[in-house]
């Protein structure tokens, strides 16, 4: 584990429609890492989330987001996509008319692009993504389906998955992707998951339930509350509030 | 499910569209023009500077009585000041020197402005699988292709020349299937129509070429009353595209053309349109006031008659190309794109009419508005008593861009017997600022992404236009949307 963090965020505040939801937010996230943050509903993760990705509709009223270092928080989400911040979906979004293997294929040329590599023509990109579907288990048909339409709730968390697999991104937020699931398909996604974390990446996983954490190992565990994280602890942490509730650290 | 902020996505929205219009420039030409405004000698001197046949100035005054007693229609969703008749130019023509012989002979501003819209009339460099008739305000100024098309027994030429030199079908077709008293711009058009194209193709024959009018309006003051029609013999087919441009300018020009088809037994006719007149600016000055009837016949059993139009330009379009399906087993078809933006409002939709037996029907609608724009479907499936087994499938979809745009769909559907299958299917979808952030934090940019979902959303409708209209209509629409997110 080396001593810079790949993401280091320091006394963020952010707004949406006026109303102050992240309220002095600070996390360090090295490579080789698997944080996992819960909290009550309202406490601002997804929150945390969006303002990460750089969604238009929040703004940030004081802090850093440093990615890597540099300061992103005026880089726009595409440029922060291309330099290797996911945002995995708590919902992800339909697109009707547009084949999921051309989205998929148009992102992977984007990032392909953006790193000075040769774009792929479709046929190198099924070879490409033939591979990738094993790993969330998922049948080539579904390509040819448009992007999470009329996609099961587990199909669309699969298909998340996918795409962080295929984009290679270095920092993952997994925005409660194991809701919805059922245990077949969580484990799947788990497994993915696992196969794909790496030295030299980093995961943030937001989620509600202890149960995610017995499939995927955090290495941190944080609760975050009223828009800031008000404890830190390792794994154990997350089983003693599955027993106790958040009411505890009050 | 996730909190919008209504002024960032509104501002996105706002940057979405404002593509310049690079036809809008303007031709200085010599002009033969009648003076402004409207009345009973204007049309006996259109009449005579066209050197008309008794039958047809009849034709012009009987309509023009019609007119005169009509009221603008009011039931569509389209706001618009009234017009004012009398400050039109209906005859404006560019002066000719000589009687020309050849294309190569025309005047080489008119050469060049065609050449400019990347339409070349010259022998050397037009294209060579689509013969076209060039028409510039009010006067058709050329036909490529003639003697190849006549060849095969295939007239196609202006209207004017078609009224010259074969009368007889023009007194037994002209206003049977748009009677001049249908409604009150067929009236107006039928008095004071100036140019338009014609087409014969005989029995037996496929027309060899894609047939193609393309429309300028070049004038500021003049409105374009053009007219066409298509008339396909038994047994024969012919694909017919249309398109058309107009300048720049912050006044409304008034565009009221007909089309009327006729396909006899077996016929088939394929109709498609590419309508890019100038839309008006951002603030909705300006631009062309479109109203269109378009009909067409399918006289004969089996014939078929197919309309696949892309409507992105134009200040209003009210405009319903419609099938009246009276031979047995007769097919219409309707497929169509219609894109508005700013200001636009655009009332569009068909009509099918089934009257033969086992007629079938098919309509495939594809509204996108952007911007404050005003988008509508209307259409009509009547389906009378005697069309037993008559079946019609309809699809109409709609795709919001932004906030502040508004789409409507108005089917009507009436049947009259117990043996039809009538299918209607309808979506409202929209483009919002959750579907583009899914797609900038994949890395895609917004460009691309609105390209894909339009292309994704048109292509049942893009599938049917004529391979050199496909990718111009693909790439049309994204241009004019370019910019409007984000």
């Amino acid at each position: 584990m080396n001593n810079k963090p790949i993401l280091e965020i320091k006394n963020l505040k952010a707004t949406i429609n006026t109303n102050e939801i992240l309220k002095n937010l600070n996390l360090k996230v090295h490579s080789g890492e698997i944080h996992a943050i819960m909290g009550p509903n309202g406490s601002g993760k997804s929150t945390f989330s969006k303002v990460l990705a750089g969604h238009p509709a929040y703004e940030v009223l004081s802090g850093e987001i440093l990615f890597k270092g540099k300061n992103i928080l005026e880089l726009d989400p595409e440029e922060r996509s291309h330099l290797g911040i996911f945002l995995a979906f708590q919902y992800p979004i339909e697109i009707p008319g547009v084949s999921n293997e051309d989205f998929l294929r148009l992102a992977y040329n984007a990032k392909q692009k953006f790193k000075n590599q040769p774009e792929v023509d479709p046929l190198e990109f099924l070879m490409i993504i033939n591979q990738k579907l094993e790993l969330v288990d998922m049948s080539p048909t579904f390509l040819s389906r448009n992007v999470n339409e009329g996609f099961s709730g587990g199909e669309k968390k699969r298909n998340e998955i996918l795409q962080m697999v295929l984009l290679d991104s270095e920092l993952s937020i997994l925005d409660e992707t194991d809701s919805g699931l059922d245990i077949d398909a969580l484990k799947i996604i788990s497994q993915g998951i696992n196969t794909f974390m790496s030295k030299e990446k980093a995961i943030i996983l937001i989620t509600h339930y202890q149960r995610l954490l017995d499939y995927i190992k955090p290495d941190f565990v944080h609760v975050m509350r009223n828009g800031k994280i008000i404890k830190t602890g390792t794994a154990e942490l997350a089983k003693e509030l599955e027993i106790k509730g958040y009411e505890w650290l009050k | 499910m996730i909190n919008q902020s209504n002024k960032t996505l509104n501002t996105n929205i706002t940057k979405l569209v404002n593509q310049p219009y690079k036809y809008g420039f303007s031709t200085t030409i010599e002009k033969d023009i009648i003076e402004k405004g409207l009345n009973e000698n204007v049309i006996r001197l259109i009449s005579q500077k066209k050197q008309e046949p008794n039958f047809l100035l009849e034709f012009r005054l009987k309509a023009y009585k019609k007119w005169l007693q009509m009221k603008c229609p009011e039931w569509a969703q389209l706001k618009f000041s009234e017009i004012d008749y009398q400050n039109i130019i209906y005859y404006s023509a560019p002066k000719i020197k000589k009687k020309i012989n050849s294309l190569d002979e025309v005047d080489p501003e008119l050469l060049e402005t065609f050449e400019k819209l990347g339409i070349s009339l010259s022998e050397q460099k037009r294209l060579t699988n689509v013969a076209v008739d060039a028409i510039f305000d009010s006067v058709s100024i050329g036909t490529t292709f003639k003697e190849e098309l006549a060849q095969e027994g295939v007239i196609f030429c202006s209207i004017s020349e078609a009224i010259q030199e074969y009368p007889e079908f023009i007194e037994k077709y002209l206003g049977t299937v748009v009677p001049i008293g249908d409604n009150y711009f067929s009236a107006l058009n039928s008095a004071v129509f100036t140019d338009g194209s014609f087409c014969y193709i005989p029995k037996n024959v496929k027309c060899p070429l894609d047939l193609s009018t393309y429309f300028r309006i070049n004038d500021q003051q003049s409105g374009q009353f053009e007219r066409t029609l298509i008339i396909a013999d038994t047994n024969s087919q012919v694909s017919y595209l249309e398109g058309c441009t107009a300048p720049q300018y912050d006044n409304n020009q008034l565009h009221a053309a007909i089309v009327e088809l006729i396909a006899f037994d077996n016929a088939s006719i394929k109709y498609s349109t590419v309508q890019n007149w100038y839309a008006g600016n951002e603030y909705g000055q300006g631009g062309v006031y479109n109203f269109v009837t378009k009909r067409g016949l399918c006289a004969g059993i089996n014939s078929k008659i197919s309309w696949t139009q892309v409507e992105t330009g134009s200040n209003i379009t009210w405009k319903y190309p419609s099938c009246l399906l009276v031979g047995n087993n007769a097919q219409g078809e309707f497929y169509s794109v219609a894109l508005t933006n700013n200001y636009q409002q655009a009332d569009t939709g068909t009509k099918m009419i089934h009257v033969g037996k086992k007629t079938r029907s098919r309509i495939i609608s594809k509204g996108i508005s952007a911007g404050k724009s005003k988008n509508s479907y209307r259409g009509l499936v009547n389906i009378t008593s005697k069309a037993l087994g008559a079946r019609n499938y309809s699809q109409c979809d709609s795709l919001l861009i932004g906030n502040l745009s508004n789409a409507n769909t108005f089917p009507f559907i009436s049947v009259q017997n117990a043996t039809t299958k009538v299918e209607h299917e309808a979506s409202t979808s929209k483009i919002g600022e959750e579907q583009i952030f899914y797609f900038l934090q994949r890395g895609i940019s917004i460009e691309k992404g609105i390209e894909l979902m339009i292309s994704g959303f048109c292509r049942d409708v893009f599938t049917e236009l004529p391979l050199e209209f496909a990718a111009e209509a693909d790439r049309l629409l994204s241009l004019k949307l370019e910019g409007s997110v984000g």
